[in-house]
């Protein structure tokens, strides 16, 4: 089993690199504002001791007034893991800055999350549909579908 | 010590060539009419092995006998499929062991699995492929009507037959391949009653 790092011990050292980046941190988890997210995730990956080099899933939920995209890190050096989530709270065009570039996995995942979410991730080199075809109305995992 | 002169043979040369005479004359005599050429079989085998039938029933008999089936296994019915293909429930003793990659090869689609709607153009093109006479079995719940995922009906197809005829339908979650092979036996009775040649057009030409 890998350790859970602490969220509260890890959201310190990222407020100490950026002031004012996370929203609330816990024993399990950490939420970052959107616009800090990609700063936060490259000092997850790249500081000596933390090493989250693989994300394991990223997912989102649709919480009616905003929705909350998940990110489950990974360490293979220190056997050890992290959640991180951010936020956007417009529901008309949600957009987060793409992970491609820290973690080539979130490539497809991000966008079934486009797909079923509607949520645009930015500089994500194919930002389209995966799951269903080009011209399809509306998003279907949100609670507002039907 | 006196020797004796040679002993009578048992017949004189006179009565050898009498008896050589006789067995010629009992077999001329044997030999006035020519011995039938020995084909009597032929017509026994002839007797055992030739039916007569209606073309109908001949054809109907080869192809029930011999569904090939396209591969569409969309999702986990498969799995039922394949191990009714394996040599526990053993397919191919009603004529069908033989799953064509291509659907140019084959007369039988089993539906094997949920179908969404942008999977549903390949298999219909699939379909369209498969030369005629061809046949469809709805294998599974997910094929007969969308099954489980019935209502998520923005992805997924409600049932094979709004995209192609179905001819049987296999209940099941997924079907066990007991029910595979009875499904299949039961479209192969449907075959059997079908009408390939129509008389009265024949005549008519």
């Amino acid at each position: 089993m890998t350790i859970p790092l602490s969220g509260k011990d890890v959201a310190s050292k990222i407020e100490e690199k950026f002031p004012g980046s996370v929203v609330e941190s816990s024993q399990d988890n950490l939420v970052v504002k959107g616009n800090f997210l990609l700063d936060a995730a490259r000092f997850l990956r790249d500081t000596e001791g933390l090493d989250l080099d693989f994300l394991n899933f990223v997912t989102a939920v649709d919480y009616y007034d905003h929705f909350e995209v998940v990110y489950w890190l990974s360490s293979l050096e220190h056997n050890h893991s992290l959640t991180i989530k951010a936020r956007c709270y417009d529901r008309e065009n949600p957009v987060l800055p793409s992970v491609v570039g820290l973690w080539q996995g979130a490539d497809l995942q991000e966008r079934e999350i486009f797909d079923l979410f509607g949520i645009k991730f930015e500089d994500h080199p194919n930002m389209k549909r995966i799951f269903l075809w080009e011209g399809f109305a509306g998003h279907p995992l949100r609670k507002d579908f039907i | 010590m006196e020797i004796k002169p040679a002993g009578k043979y048992i017949y004189s040369d006179i009565e050898l060539d009498r008896e050589e005479g006789q067995v010629i004359e009992d077999l001329k005599a044997n030999s006035q009419e020519p011995i039938p050429d020995p084909d009597r079989w032929l017509d026994e085998k002839l007797e055992q092995n030739i039916l007569l039938t209606t073309v109908d029933a001949l054809i109907n008999w080869g192809r029930r006998s011999s569904l090939w089936t396209a591969i569409c296994f969309p999702a986990c019915c498969a799995f039922e499929m394949i191990a009714a293909n394996g040599p526990r429930f053993d397919l191919a003793r009603f004529g069908m062991e033989i799953l064509r990659a291509s659907p140019r090869q084959a007369d039988l689609m089993i539906t094997a699995g949920t179908l969404t709607w942008k999977m549903a153009p390949n298999v219909r093109r699939i379909y369209n492929q498969m030369a005629e006479p061809k046949w469809v079995i709805a294998m599974g719940a997910c094929a007969i009507s969308g099954g489980i995922f019935a209502s998520a009906e923005y992805a997924v197809v409600p049932g094979y037959n709004r995209i192609i005829p179905v001819d049987v339908y296999v209940p099941g979650c997924p079907p066990r391949p007991e029910a595979l092979i009875y499904g299949i036996q039961m479209l192969q009775q449907k075959i059997a009653r079908r009408k390939n040649i129509d008389v009265r057009k024949l005549l008519e030409r």
